[in-house]
């Protein structure tokens, strides 16, 4: 239940502080291509779960995973917060209802599945999904966390060559290939920030 | 509100409080107390953008057991009204329908639809009519 408990609070403290960190770099990627408020969505999403960090830690992890979701759909707001929520929802779910030996690579893979579907989007539509697909193979593969993070940071920077099909920046048609997008970027980052975590923290 | 009127309710979400709160008024002066109508716009601060819980509550201030009609702008606003939908829960998630329709001509009409007794799924047809294919 301790490794619990600081697994959950260790995960929380990274994910604030990463996305506190690069909030203004998020609004900036986001002004160019979007509504520039990515990373104040963030923030208050990241700044919620922080505050109430103490009670999710004394979570099982499944259902810590559950609420944090819950809690990124009540205060991120604007698309990301729905998108987010849902991938932690997802997982907390299925981690929660898991039988023994079902693999966790593929519990991320259906999350992203229901990411996918509530943002009506697919890969190549420069999205956060551009980002988790790629992710999730890696996880497959069992691919070294350091890989994992390097892969996500590579698939972010893809993003540029992408012309937007979902969500305002598809309202640019054309204009918006060149401009990394906003949700790939912070999904890299936190994808990055984790990794780094539990290679630091969790070595396996 | 609830159950006091017969009629389908009307929700409107906006990215902008002046945008949500100003097509509140011209459905009011429409229809004026004949339907169960509620608003929400920007984000929790008060900024622009979208509020999931908002547009839960408000979905919850105007409820109606005939259905409830929500009205969106942009599609951060439609993929937070569906969050919402779903934290309702069945059987009252079965009664809410985000309608395909330009958001003030969409809750006027529909509000004056639903004024006269109808349905949803016709209140909804008839805002949807507005939408090319």
């Amino acid at each position: 239940m301790q490794i619990n408990r600081a697994l959950i609070l260790g995960l929380i403290e990274t994910c604030h502080e990463v996305i506190a960190s690069h909030a203004d770099d998020l609004c900036e990627l986001d002004r160019a291509i979007g509504d520039g408020d990515h990373g104040t969505n963030m923030r208050r999403g990241c700044d919620a779960v922080y505050l109430d960090r103490e009670r999710l830690g004394a979570l099982p992890l499944p259902q810590a995973l559950e609420t944090i979701g819950t809690m990124l759909v009540m205060s991120v707001g604007g698309a990301s917060g729905p998108l987010y929520g849902t991938l932690l929802i997802e997982i907390g779910r299925r981690l929660g209802a898991r039988q023994n030996g079902a693999d966790f690579a593929n519990i991320v893979g259906e999350a992203i599945e229901a990411v996918a579907k509530r943002g009506r989007a697919q890969a190549g539509d420069k999205t956060l999904l551009d980002v988790l697909y790629p992710v999730h193979s890696e996880m497959v593969r069992q691919s070294a966390l350091v890989h994992i993070a390097e892969r996500a940071q590579q698939s972010a920077q893809l993003t540029a060559g992408m012309k937007a099909m979902r969500g305002r920046a598809s309202f640019l048609g054309d204009r918006s290939i060149g401009h990394i997008d906003p949700g790939a970027s912070s999904c890299a980052l936190l994808t990055t920030a984790i990794c780094r975590y539990l290679k630091e923290y969790h070595p396996a | 509100m609830k159950g006091k009127i017969a009629n389908v309710g009307i929700v409107i979400v906006s990215h902008s409080p002046l945008v949500a709160k100003g097509t509140a008024d011209m459905v009011r002066q429409m229809v004026g107390d004949g339907v169960p109508l509620s608003w929400c716009g920007g984000n929790a601060e008060g900024g622009l953008g979208t509020n999931a819980a908002g547009i839960l509550a408000a979905i919850e201030a105007a409820w109606s057991d005939h259905g409830v009609a929500v009205f969106v702008d942009l599609g951060g606003a439609e993929t937070n009204s569906e969050m919402a939908i779903e934290m309702l829960g069945e059987p009252r998630s079965s009664l809410v329908a985000i309608c395909n329709a330009p958001l003030v001509e969409g809750a006027v009409i529909a509000a004056a639809e639903a004024s006269g007794g109808a349905p949803l799924a016709k209140v909804v047809a008839t805002a949807e009519e507005l939408s090319p294919l």
